[in-house]
């Protein structure tokens, strides 16, 4: 018999936590994919790391979410038994991973935005939240770097490896609005000082793709029109085949335990 | 005469003492004070209360740790010890002391630079060979064995080595 989904009380703050917490889990998730099947062994140890890194970062934050919400949910019930429209993450990270040019594209994306997201956060009034920000902000540092140098190496090698990282980057563009957008309710926690505004972020975040992506000889693309959905629930297809397996012990075996 | 307070502290240092001897079980020859991961050592009357913070948010050696330093505390005659995880200060490799960066490379591991270069983009490193101690080694992946490690290769005698990351 399959689990009912648990209900979540999603106060700007639970929410907001929820949020982060879903982004890293999820593009945890995908990278983890990789392993066993990356194109080189250094690859997949990398990328296994970095899958490693963003769980890390969710479970705290799952923790800190069930904690604001006071209810008898944890991070296993907030990962395992929530439905895809209970799920809070940017588009952008449920992408498949496709090609390996697509997957470090989504991943220098996320990377250059997070690695500047996090650092800002370290100044948040709630201490939890700064701390978890110090940890996730050189974790980040870490993760774009290495993004960034296979951005280069694919961009400036092949005709090949250009071609592809030309179309992840074409293929993935419309989802990074979606990192810079705030709801009223996570407004409100900007101006209390708990969150920071993503927005501020947004220029100095297309300077650091403006470098790479011109050191790689790639191009940004020029179209602004992005998609949104992920922050309220509305998911690509892809995030609903990613949960059926992320999920389905929890789902057939309830409460189970290593 | 002693009081009250040599009596606590003197508890307080054998918890101290038995909680530092546990080992890193991914590399077994750093004590989890040498790599500053043991933060403090809190006494409540008998009980014991240890504080220890993650090298890495995903560090899969933490369970493990926290696990040892229970049996650790527990073979050392404190009853039901308990270990909590902080998160700030975050950890930084700068707290490896001098001993565990010593150990380190007798052990083949190239301990990790000072971090003033770690926010460049492209930083060059130089870092050297456990081995041999030529600084023309290069890096072949960022990333390594566990989390904490990228793995380089001496260019003088050819070896391949683990980098303690600086972070």
């Amino acid at each position: 018999m399959p689990v009912a989904n648990i209900q979540v009380s999603e106060t700007p703050l639970v929410l907001y936590a929820l949020r982060r917490a879903d982004d890293a889990l999820i593009l945890g998730h995908r990278l983890s994919e990789w392993c066993g099947h990356a194109p080189m062994l250094e690859e997949d140890m990398a990328l296994s790391n970095i899958a490693l890194d963003l769980i890390g970062q969710a479970r705290e934050l799952y923790t800190y979410a069930a904690k604001a919400e006071g209810k008898d949910n944890d991070e296993d019930k907030l990962a395992y038994l929530r439905d895809i429209r209970q799920y809070r993450d940017l588009l952008l990270v449920e992408q498949p991973n496709g090609d390996f040019a697509q997957t470090l594209v989504r991943q220098f994306f996320y990377s250059a935005f997070a690695d500047l997201y996090w650092r800002a956060m370290m100044t948040s009034r709630d201490t939890t939240l700064a701390a978890i920000a110090a940890k996730s902000e050189k974790e980040s540092a870490y993760h774009l770097r290495h993004a960034s140098e296979w951005i280069i190496r694919l961009g400036d090698g092949t005709d090949e490896s250009h071609a592809r990282a030309q179309a992840a980057i074409d293929h993935l563009w419309a989802f990074t609005g979606e990192m810079f957008a705030v709801d009223d309710g996570e407004r409100a926690l900007i101006h209390a000082g708990i969150a920071i505004d993503p927005g501020t972020l947004r220029g100095r975040w297309l300077t650091t793709l403006s470098d790479v992506v011109g050191e790689a000889t790639l191009v940004l693309p020029q179209n602004d029109w992005m998609q949104q959905g992920g922050r309220v629930g509305r998911h690509s297809e892809h995030l609903g085949h990613l949960l059926s397996e992320l999920q389905s012990m929890q789902r057939t075996f309830p409460g189970q335990t290593w | 005469m002693v009081t009250v307070l040599d009596r606590d502290s003197e508890l307080r240092r054998r918890a101290w003492d038995a909680a530092a001897s546990v080992v890193d079980p991914e590399i077994p020859v750093l004590t989890i004070a040498e790599l500053g991961v043991l933060r403090d050592v809190v006494l409540d009357g008998d009980h014991v209360e240890v504080a220890i913070t993650p090298t890495y948010s995903g560090c899969p050696a933490m369970n493990m740790i926290a696990l040892e330093i229970e049996v650790a505390l527990e073979r050392a005659g404190f009853r039901q010890p308990k270990v909590r995880t902080v998160l700030s200060p975050a950890w930084t490799t700068d707290w490896m002391s001098e001993e565990g960066r010593r150990k380190l490379r007798a052990y083949g591991i190239a301990p990790p630079q000072a971090s003033n270069s770690r926010r460049a983009l492209f930083g060059e490193q130089a870092v050297t060979c456990p081995q041999c101690g030529s600084q023309n080694a290069e890096l072949l992946s960022e990333f390594g064995s566990t989390s904490c490690k990228a793995l380089w290769r001496c260019k003088a005698c050819r070896e391949p080595f683990d980098y303690f990351k600086c972070h």
